[in-house]
């Protein structure tokens, strides 16, 4: 197929819409940061660096982002434990009930947010009694980070063959020492883009965090979504988004430069 | 390996109790496949998948309304308030549709984007454009949605550019989910027409097929998987939030929200989950309609 010029102009033009809407809000949110006036009215007359200083002294602000660091990292360390368990499972054994594994491992992601959350919330309070908080957070997130380990895993499994792994116990080494030295370094970079992701799953995720973390526990976006509707705590909230927004080119970068093949990692 | 080597170097590894368990482990398929599957069949299979058996049993009880605790007895009254309640039917139809519109409108953007990305762009150029489209995932969810409320609150950039919003409701929740949820659909589509071979667009055209029918005869169908993949998450997405309702919704009312209410404030988990086994089914029904596609192994 060959594109005429008229429509290739069409199609860059239609990519530099789209670019447009991705980015005209998160420009806004930069920019009203800056913004002296609370209404955000457009276009904004008075800058200021208030609401920065302000977002630095608030301690609400601080506390909520290590508990999700604390929370994304528990949750990320036992996604890559069972995403990759399950990988190795579906890619190397052909069994009974396989599809259906598959399918599980997708579920927590393709049911709406709304459902894992309160299946847990009853699950933790009504069935096994427990109170909420950290460890239940970390449960439910665990629970719908396992698939973008496991993608990410998956296809990486499926690119390397088995052949290296089949030299190295022909050659003597025992399964483990051949997970150790051969299977594991190059499944390296699929299991960091996997973590990343998972990673960035947890620590964005308000939905299913609502209903599993209690009152006592304030993960980000929680402190975020409390701190919205408050006038004065609003504009604080365009600095964090505009620090999330900077920050967000490290990981980016950090997945750009590791698996570059896979354009970023799969989702 | 059995008999004795000669033990100069480091020789063959010597049968300790570790190798004797890998041996062991080697012969038996199906301990190796256990001790893989058990500890990840444990968490979603009982742990995950039990939660949700006992949603979907909560939704068969009912509450005291005298005393707000739940009762264990089985009714139908939580389905049969949904079904017959004109509000609650409403909502669900309302919220389906919310979905299947930011479904398309997000395929519509997606597409073009995406097969720019993948078949136009330099590779330079298409690795700036992933970095780009990606970008928007690692900023907060919240602050996205937030943005948009500012964005279409009066006096607001849409406001004063246009001279008009469409203001706080069900379009804005549509616009703001389409914008929250691209990224999800432009990744697989792009991944679905990265693996589409340019000589199969090329041998189209050799048999004279114009662009147009290239599109509709060779690459739609092609990459259809990928989209429906991309559609699983947007769906799902927009199935389940209720939080971007509350920011730019007004007073609308989805699925979500009845959900989150009858958890909290009116404290009728019977009927929430009730509630929620509705968007799993619609969920569920959507994910057998799409599994023939092959979308399951493009997500």
């Amino acid at each position: 197929m060959t594109l005429t010029g008229h429509a290739k102009w069409l199609l860059r033009g239609a990519v530099a819409l789209a670019l447009a809407f991705i980015y005209v809000p998160l420009l806004i949110v930069v920019i009203n940061s800056f913004n002296a006036d609370t209404t955000f009215a457009w276009p904004p007359d008075h800058v200021t660096l208030h609401w920065w200083s302000a977002a630095l002294d608030n301690q609400g602000a601080r506390s909520a982002v290590l508990t999700s660091v604390k929370v994304g990292l528990a949750a990320t360390g036992v996604a890559l434990v069972l995403g990759t368990l399950s990988a190795f499972a579906l890619q190397r054994y052909r069994f009974f009930g396989r599809d259906a594994v598959s399918l599980l491992v997708i579920l927590p992601i393709a049911l709406p947010g709304i459902v894992t959350g309160i299946a847990l919330n009853n699950a933790f309070l009504t069935v096994l009694g427990i109170e909420l908080g950290y460890v239940t957070v970390v449960i439910a997130h665990a629970t719908f980070c396992i698939v973008v380990v496991f993608n990410n895993v998956l296809a990486r499994l499926r690119r390397l063959g088995e052949s290296s792994e089949e030299a190295s116990m022909d050659l003597g080494a025992t399964r483990w020492t051949t997970f150790r030295l051969i299977t594991f370094p190059s499944l390296g970079s699929a299991l960091f883009a996997g973590a990343l992701l998972a990673f960035a799953l947890s620590f964005d995720e308000i939905i299913v965090t609502t209903f599993t973390a209690g009152a006592s526990l304030q993960t980000l976006p929680i402190w975020i979504f409390s701190n919205l509707f408050r006038p004065n705590n609003a504009p604080v909230v365009n600095v964090v988004g505009a620090v999330l927004i900077a920050l967000s080119v490290i990981p980016i970068y950090l997945s750009q430069k590791l698996s570059g093949e896979t354009a970023g990692g799969r989702l | 390996m059995t008999t004795s080597m000669p033990a100069f170097g480091t020789g063959p590894p010597q049968p300790t109790r570790l190798r004797a368990l890998s041996a062991f482990m080697h012969r038996n398929v199906w301990l190796r496949l256990l001790g893989l599957l058990a500890a990840p069949m444990f968490w979603l299979g009982v742990a995950y998948l039990g939660s949700l058996a006992a949603l979907f049993v909560t939704a068969f009880w009912s509450t005291d309304s005298f005393t707000g605790d739940v009762v264990r007895s089985w009714t139908l009254d939580n389905y049969r308030q949904l079904v017959e309640t004109d509000v609650y039917r409403r909502i669900v139809f309302r919220t389906i549709g919310v979905a299947v519109a930011v479904t398309v409108i997000d395929a519509i953007i997606a597409f073009p984007v995406a097969f720019y990305m993948a078949k136009l762009a330099s590779p330079r150029v298409q690795k700036l454009l992933v970095v780009a489209v990606l970008m928007p995932l690692w900023a907060s969810y919240l602050v996205k949605g937030y943005a948009w409320r500012v964005l279409l609150s009066e006096h607001g950039l849409i406001d004063s550019t246009f001279g008009g919003t469409p203001g706080f409701g069900l379009v804005a929740v549509i616009i703001t989910l389409s914008y929250l949820w691209l990224p999800y659909m432009i990744l697989p589509v792009f991944a679905g027409l990265l693996r589409l071979p340019d000589s199969v667009l090329e041998a189209s055209g050799d048999l004279g097929a114009r662009p147009g029918r290239t599109l509709r005869s060779v690459v739609i169908p092609m990459v259809f998987p990928a989209i429906v993949a991309g559609s699983i998450f947007t769906f799902s997405l927009s199935l389940g939030d209720y939080i971007s309702v509350k920011i730019v919704g007004g007073t609308t009312q989805l699925l979500g929200n009845v959900v989150y209410d009858n958890i909290g404030a009116a404290s009728n988990l019977p009927f929430a989950a009730a509630m929620a086994t509705v968007s799993a089914v619609v969920m569920l029904i959507y994910l057998g309609a799409v599994r023939r596609t092959g979308a399951l192994d493009n997500l």
